[in-house]
């Protein structure tokens, strides 16, 4: 298990040093701050923040992304003792204070696990921390043997002298490497020389997970600890007018009801008595501004908006003159909905708030944002501020978010006593930041033989970018068009529009972002102009990819695979999808059946260019689960709002993909040498286009609008 | 007060009676391998078992329990070893991990009465649990490895 904090490995430091371990002597520290003791720093190696190396040969390297389920804890590791030449079988690994000093260079130092941003922003920071460990561990026994550095080598965590076939282990040398200079301008590692890298390790958090050990933040227990839940406006905006907590109050095990920002804290002994509670308590609600908004006035805003012309992204050409030249043109329009992340561990947090300090324990995506949050409502200032954190059941970008740190954080100050706030299922759907609804215009052109002459999307859709800060000064946002504003296909003119607005529905990161609706539109539409032109999908987007090398590669590679173009069972048929997004391009093919309207999945086959490749199992498994993420949205997922509230609750009505509907998936990774790219996100983004072009092709009937409704496609095969 | 006996070993609880057990188990006895998801018996997340049948725990009130023997994750192997959990180790099935322990119980108890089963009997064993990450494959393949163990 990861040692959940520097606290705590300190505390079971001194323990083992009580115990007679004898590498400890004293200094026990009592503050949270994290100094070391200078009796704790002899046992140690420490050359850099990421890495300690133990006298007793242990490596721990520590983790600033959080694991969600995307491998982070075992891939972080892997670049760093690549280079160490460690020992895998020795290293441990902690979790990462909020501490600017972990920050993700992606991110500007944030600490922040999104955007498959984990492997890309933070490879040659730990690559290059390895590597000076190592270095600093080489001169150590070039002094202790007086022999030339050069002449030494490295290999599952010793030093060898080779001319003399001396060994020496690297816990061994950690007193000493500790007393040298930190070498600069480090020489990383020539892939050939690869050990680490590249190879399908076992996952670390595998065995915990297999039997209950693995703390996720709802396991979170402390000392006198409280279970809230709060029970909020169901419209988005709305406060508490009044409440009456008597009928609360009655329910034995509630101990406290108080309003905090987000609605009214129900505080009991267990999770059974504060739901009762929250279940029977009267809250009177200004519903504020939103109470009338439905998604139909939202769909209608957008239209109305699409109707005029947008910011422009990208502008190759003249694409009006181009379609209004041409001999054949179309337009459509492509809708998505609002989207719930649903993870399966419902947002939580466990505060304890006194007068000096505020402890948080939290499974987050991004321990900054959990660190600002928390110094906000404790009122105390950030050095007192500490964020434990614990793996994640599930993130896909709701974590990244902090509301649930506020709710813990006021209710355990309001509490006076460790609290563990839990949303329930309801909750959680009801008051996420949502996937933010599209409504997307198309137009293109075909020339008297047919071939495409221009490619014009004009997207609406809420700013992701303002979430993060604020649009550009030219007003496009390009997080919303990724996969759309780097359209690869040569069509002579091109233009992609952005417009930005905000029906006041909270929205934010859902797994793939802006490529998440691009990977459906910008491919569905493709597909479209395909057979306008009369072409092959595959053959069309392989003929118009003249700029983009390894965008073809990957779509070549996934056609060949899947048996692009060879017979299929009877009533089956495929479809193509190809899209960059996070660094990493991924080509689809999905392969379908349609009967009275309900859609069969039966395999979908990826090919991925991601890079070079740190874990190819782990690159499998995030192309399976990301391809099963994105089609149970696009088979299955809508957030709608009536009077301003979502009306989906659970997952009756927001329904998942399960065992009897996944299908097989099969991937195949492109050998590259190109700097890694992200993997958690791009295949979600990809799988909608390839299903609804499978379905097209099949059916004959395109899907405009997500999720496909079974009403959409019955009479259709 | 109620008694729960839970992997071996009676625990008297002092919770009212129709608190869901999964509460019992994480909140009192202190067991949190079990999952809560849904609350509403749709995700499977807090299945244990109930003298070997799989049941979900969130909507199981204690005082239903009576004398029938509660097994959670935590109590199919004190060493990581059930045939299961070494499959899915060796098939690396788990991502965020968080609905595993209500997988494997499912399993668990479908390899108990059906040691060898067909694809069409793990969907309609398995389907009541669901896996936001995404791992069905690998699920089904671990079972399938565990089957031929």
């Amino acid at each position: 298990m990861a040692t959940p904090s520097t606290l705590d490995r300190r505390t079971f430091l001194k323990v083992t040093a009580a115990a007679g371990g004898g590498l400890i002597v004293g200094g026990y520290l009592p503050d949270l701050d994290g100094a070391r003791t200078t009796a704790e720093a002899a046992g140690l190696f420490e050359p850099n923040v990421w890495v300690k190396i133990g006298a007793d040969d242990s490596v721990t390297i520590v983790l600033s992304q959080l694991e969600m389920g995307q491998g982070v804890m075992t891939s972080m590791p892997m670049l760093l003792a690549e280079e160490l030449d460690a020992d895998w079988a020795r290293i441990k690994t902690e979790w990462a204070p909020a501490d600017p000093r972990f920050g993700n260079p992606n991110f500007g130092g944030v600490q922040l696990t999104a955007g498959s941003n984990s492997v890309r922003g933070m490879w040659k920071i730990l690559r290059e921390s390895g590597a000076t460990a190592r270095a600093m561990l080489v001169a150590a026994a070039a002094q202790t043997w007086s022999v030339p550095a050069n002449s030494l080598t490295t290999e599952k965590g010793e030093v060898v002298h080779k001319a003399t076939n001396r060994r020496v282990k690297y816990g061994a040398l950690a007193d000493k490497a500790a007393a040298l200079p930190v070498p600069k301008g480090v020489t990383l590692k020539a892939p050939k020389d690869f050990k680490i890298i590249g190879q399908s390790l076992p996952r670390l958090d595998i065995p915990e997970k297999v039997n209950g050990k693995a703390e996720f933040g709802l396991d979170v227990q402390r000392p006198g600890m409280l279970i809230a839940r709060i029970v909020k406006c169901p419209v988005f905006g709305g406060k508490v007018a009044s409440f009456n907590a008597d009928k609360a109050k009655a329910v034995p095990g509630v101990r406290n009801v108080v309003a905090i920002g987000s609605g009214v804290a129900v505080v009991a002994d267990n999770y059974w008595a504060a739901s009762k509670g929250a279940q029977v308590l009267e809250v009177t609600w200004d519903e504020g501004k939103l109470a009338t908004l439905n998604s139909a006035d939202i769909t209608k805003q957008y239209a109305q908006l699409a109707a005029q012309p947008g910011k422009i992204a990208r502008n190759e050409g003249d694409t009006d003159a181009a379609i209004k030249g041409a001999a054949k043109s179309f337009e459509r329009v492509y809708e998505a909905p609002f989207l719930a992340h649903a993870t399966m561990e419902p947002m939580n947090c466990t505060a304890d708030v006194r007068p000096d300090r505020c402890e948080v324990w939290v499974p987050t995506q991004g321990q900054t944002a959990s660190h600002q949050a928390a110094i906000a409502a404790s009122g105390l200032p950030a050095d007192k501020v500490k964020i434990y954190t614990t793996y994640l059941g599930g993130g896909f970008g709701r974590r990244g978010e902090a509301d649930f740190v506020t709710d813990a954080v006021e209710s355990a100050k309001a509490a006076g006593k460790p609290v563990k706030v839990v949303w329930t299922r309801e909750d959680d759907m009801r008051h996420d930041y949502y996937r933010p609804v599209t409504y997307a215009r198309m137009w293109a052109a075909t020339d008297a033989a047919g071939k495409p002459v221009a490619f014009k999307m004009r997207m609406v859709q809420q700013s992701l970018m303002k979430r993060l800060g604020s649009l550009p000064p030219n007003g496009v946002d390009f997080i919303s068009l990724e996969g759309a504003a780097t359209l690869p296909y040569d069509i002579p003119n091109i233009r992609v529009e952005y417009t930005e607005t905000d029906p006041g529905i909270p929205y934010g990161f859902w797994r793939s972002v802006g490529a998440s609706v691009t990977g459906f539109v910008v491919e569905g539409f493709i597909d479209e102009l395909a057979a306008a032109a009369g072409e092959d999908a595959f053959e069309f987007r392989r003929a118009r990819l003249s700029r983009h090398p390894r965008h073809k590669a990957v779509l070549e590679l996934v056609a060949e695979k899947s048996g692009w173009g060879k017979p299929l069972a009877q009533g089956h048929a495929r479809g193509i999808a190809l899209l960059e997004c996070f660094g990493t391009i991924v080509g689809q093919v999905a392969e379908v059946s349609v009967t009275n309207g309900a859609v069969k999945v039966h395999k979908v086959w990826c090919a991925v260019d991601t890079g070079w490749v740190i874990s190819p199992d782990t690159i499998k498994a995030q192309m399976e689960g990301g391809t099963i993420y994105g089609l149970t949205a696009a088979l299955k997922g809508e957030i709608t709002i009536q009077s301003g509230r979502v009306v989906q609750r659970h997952f009756n009505d927001y329904q998942m993909i399960r065992h009897n509907e996944a299908p097989e998936i099969e991937t195949h990774i492109v050998a590259s040498a190109e700097a890694p790219g992200g993997i958690g996100e791009p295949s979600t983004a990809v799988a909608a286009g390839a299903l609804v072009n499978a379905i097209a092709a099949a059916t004959g009937k395109r899907i405009y609008k997500l999720p496909i409704r079974a009403e959409q496609l019955r009479g259709t095969a | 007060m109620v008694s729960l006996t839970v992997n071996g070993k009676q625990y008297d609880v002092d919770v009212a009676l129709d608190m869901p057990l999964l509460w019992a188990i994480r909140d009192t006895i202190g067991l949190t391998g079990t999952k809560f998801g849904c609350g509403l018996a749709q995700c499977g997340a807090c299945t244990v078992h109930l003298d070997g049948q799989p049941i979900r725990s969130c909507m199981t009130p204690v005082s239903s329990v009576g004398a029938k023997k509660v097994t959670t994750i935590e109590g199919i192997s004190p060493t990581t070893s059930h045939a299961l959990q070494v499959a899915w180790i060796a098939e690396q099935v788990p991502q965020c991990g968080y609905c595993q322990s209500g997988q494997l119980m499912s399993a668990a108890a479908l390899l108990a009465k059906n040691p060898k089963p067909t694809d069409a009997d793990i969907d309609a064993a398995m389907s009541g649990n669901i896996c936001r990450c995404g791992t069905y494959q690998r699920i089904r393949r671990a079972i399938h490895r565990a089957a031929q163990a």
